[in-house]
């Protein structure tokens, strides 16, 4: 394919324009990419290196990494967030699926079309963060791990783009199952799901995403912090404990407060979005047009 | 095991119209009659269904306790209820009125330069000739989105922080200490810069889409009526994204009330509350944190309330000037 191939009625490139063009363009990858990489390589830095802005640390180490991982509240919390991850974007898909397939049913069952209004409804309003906490702690969730996957189970968002996307698989496979004597459940495991392997893929992505960055709800539902997930000690470690010296938590955790190993637990926060960004970017364009104006 | 539950479902109709002797309703006989027929579409929506109504509405119970002088260790039923006392209480608080104040220009000042940020750069981009130029910084910028606030801040004040890269350069130049993450005077530009650098890229998703559905004909012909690359931009592209532009901006100002909750909450303790305070965190720090539920619930309340109402009065003005609006 030819990459910059200029239709007929576009004028030839002005080079003052293409240069300023340029110019602009360099600086915003520049602004964008220069605070993740100067993370990024500055926490293979040994202790003693004295930081610089460069990019560059001026004697390399793994001690940064070593000291995370020998054990302790950072490599605990990774398994944390690793583990309500996994269970919780299985959760989600499972509980997003049967329902987006059965609100598709709107025309022969009935009471789908209240109960489709009734998630609908769900995009315009929240009842805010005290009654939310409070049905949370009536459910005897508090200090439990469950209080970070339960209360979020599904987005009426992703229930809707998944409906969309059954709805539009071709009603003939289904009549012809029908007609072979397959029940309802058959249906929906032996086909349908078998041809939305995209959209359980993008939908995944997006609840694993949100799962893995889930920061308020595990602050407010958790007081133990050995539960903690890796957001939350990032952001006690790093942002708090950088912000306000006079607070002694970062003791607990027993860490050296040097500068390589705040940045080796951001990376550590952050490789896993880094592993599943070039899958998420090749569906998001899609995933995030369908319905996302006029839901 | 469901033939078994259709039965039950049966008897329990029946019953409940028993004494006046009358037979079951058609209305009833047809529902147990489509709970029988569907059991198994009943069976997958109930997860779900579940899920939404323990989550999502039977949280709205909780918002009476706005009304209630609510004491965590009485409940819900043996708190007494105190009228319009915590919204009296909220009105003289002097906390509120600069905590409404900040949320106020926090928003504006990210509908003014947060807002534009995306469509400027979904029309520099657009413009670009080289499709692979153009998909290279669609990758790096589209990226930030997805890392959560805890990530974002962590990495700025690695940057910009009192111990950041910045504050390193300022120090090898000899220019003395630097900590753009902690000054309270231009911490309302901090968080807009951030929203920027978060989501600009994300918000060109729906630009690119909008400046995609223009057809080729009216910029060909315009190009043959001598306008230049700029006209052309004026008068056919943004024209052409109005109607997006515009239903974006409602959403927006329905948002007025909600600025980047956990943005602000990390950020906090670094600049202080008179700087950083919003109605969200105000009614986490007094609310659940402080323990003053009623106050937090009410202010939570009005924030609700107040959303609701600006969302459909901007629907309105947008349908009064012609956009198609949101509903």
């Amino acid at each position: 394919m030819m990459s910059s191939r200029r239709p007929a009625w576009v004028e030839a490139p002005n080079p003052v324009v293409t240069t300023a063009k340029g110019v602009v363009i360099g600086l915003i990858l520049l602004i964008m990419i220069y605070p993740l990489a100067y993370v990024i390589l500055n926490s293979f830095a040994s202790p003693e290196a004295t930081t610089t802005a460069g990019l560059i640390p001026s004697e390399w180490s793994f001690s940064a990494y070593s000291t995370i991982f020998k054990g302790g509240i950072v490599q605990r919390s990774l398994i944390v967030s690793i583990l309500v991850t996994l269970v919780g974007t299985a959760l989600s898909l499972a509980v997003t699926a049967t329902l987006a397939y059965a609100l598709t049913k709107t025309r022969q069952v009935p009471g789908m079309r209240l109960a489709l209004y009734l998630v609908l409804l769900t995009m315009l309003f929240s009842a805010g963060i005290i009654p939310n906490y409070l049905v949370v702690k009536a459910f005897g969730l508090l200090d439990s791990y469950w209080s970070l996957i339960i209360p979020v189970l599904a987005s009426a968002f992703n229930v809707v783009v998944m409906r969309n996307f059954f709805m539009q698989l071709p009603r003939e496979l289904f009549e012809a199952a029908r007609m072979d004597g397959a029940g309802e459940l058959h249906i929906f495991i032996k086909i349908v799901l078998p041809l939305s392997k995209a959209v359980l893929a993008v939908i995944g992505l997006f609840y694993a995403v949100s799962y893995w960055n889930s920061f308020f709800n595990a602050m407010l539902y958790l007081n133990d912090s050995s539960k903690w997930p890796i957001q939350l000690v990032l952001n006690s470690y790093v942002l708090q404990g950088s912000a306000m010296s006079s607070m002694n938590n970062t003791d607990m955790y027993n860490l050296p407060s040097s500068q390589s190993v705040q940045m080796a637990v951001v990376v550590m926060a952050t490789v896993p979005i880094l592993i599943v960004y070039p899958f998420l970017q090749k569906y998001f364009t899609k995933g995030v047009l369908t319905g996302a104006i006029k839901g | 095991m469901d033939r078994e539950a259709a039965v039950t479902h049966r008897e329990a109709t029946s019953i409940r119209s028993d004494p006046r002797s009358s037979p079951p309703s058609g209305r009833m006989r047809r529902l147990g009659q489509a709970l029988r027929q569907h059991k198994v579409i009943y069976f997958l929506l109930l997860p779900g269904m579940l899920y939404f109504l323990a989550f999502h509405y039977l949280p709205l119970g909780g918002i009476s306790i706005a009304f209630m002088d609510y004491s965590p260790f009485l409940g819900l039923s043996g708190s007494t209820w105190s009228g319009l006392d915590n919204f009296a209480r909220l009105f003289d608080d002097p906390e509120f009125v600069s905590t409404v104040r900040n949320t106020l220009i926090i928003s504006f000042l990210q509908i003014a330069f947060a807002f534009p940020a995306p469509i400027l750069l979904a029309l520099l981009l657009n413009s670009l000739l080289n499709e692979r130029v153009k998909r290279m910084v669609q990758t790096v910028v589209y990226l930030p989105h997805f890392l959560s606030w805890v990530i974002v801040i962590a990495v700025w004040l690695q940057v910009l922080g009192g111990a950041g890269a910045l504050a390193d350069l300022f120090q090898q130049l000899g220019l003395g200490g630097v900590n753009v993450m902690a000054n309270a005077e231009t911490f309302k530009i901090l968080l807009t810069s951030q929203v920027i650098w978060k989501d600009v890229g994300w918000g060109t998703i729906i630009f690119f889409a909008a400046i995609s559905s223009i057809p080729t004909e009216l910029y060909e012909s315009a190009a043959v009526d001598g306008a230049g690359s700029l006209r052309r931009i004026w008068h056919i592209t943004l024209p052409g994204i109005l109607p997006v532009i515009v239903l974006l901006l409602i959403l927006k100002l329905g948002d007025v009330l909600s600025v980047g909750f956990e943005q602000i909450l990390l950020q906090q303790p670094s600049v202080g509350a008179e700087a950083a305070q919003v109605l969200d965190t105000f009614v986490y720090f007094r609310g659940v944190l402080g323990g003053d539920w009623g106050i937090g619930a009410a202010a939570g309340l009005l924030k609700g309330a107040i959303g609701t109402l600006m969302i459909v009065a901007a629907n309105r003005i947008a349908r009064r000037a012609g956009s198609e609006g949101l509903f």
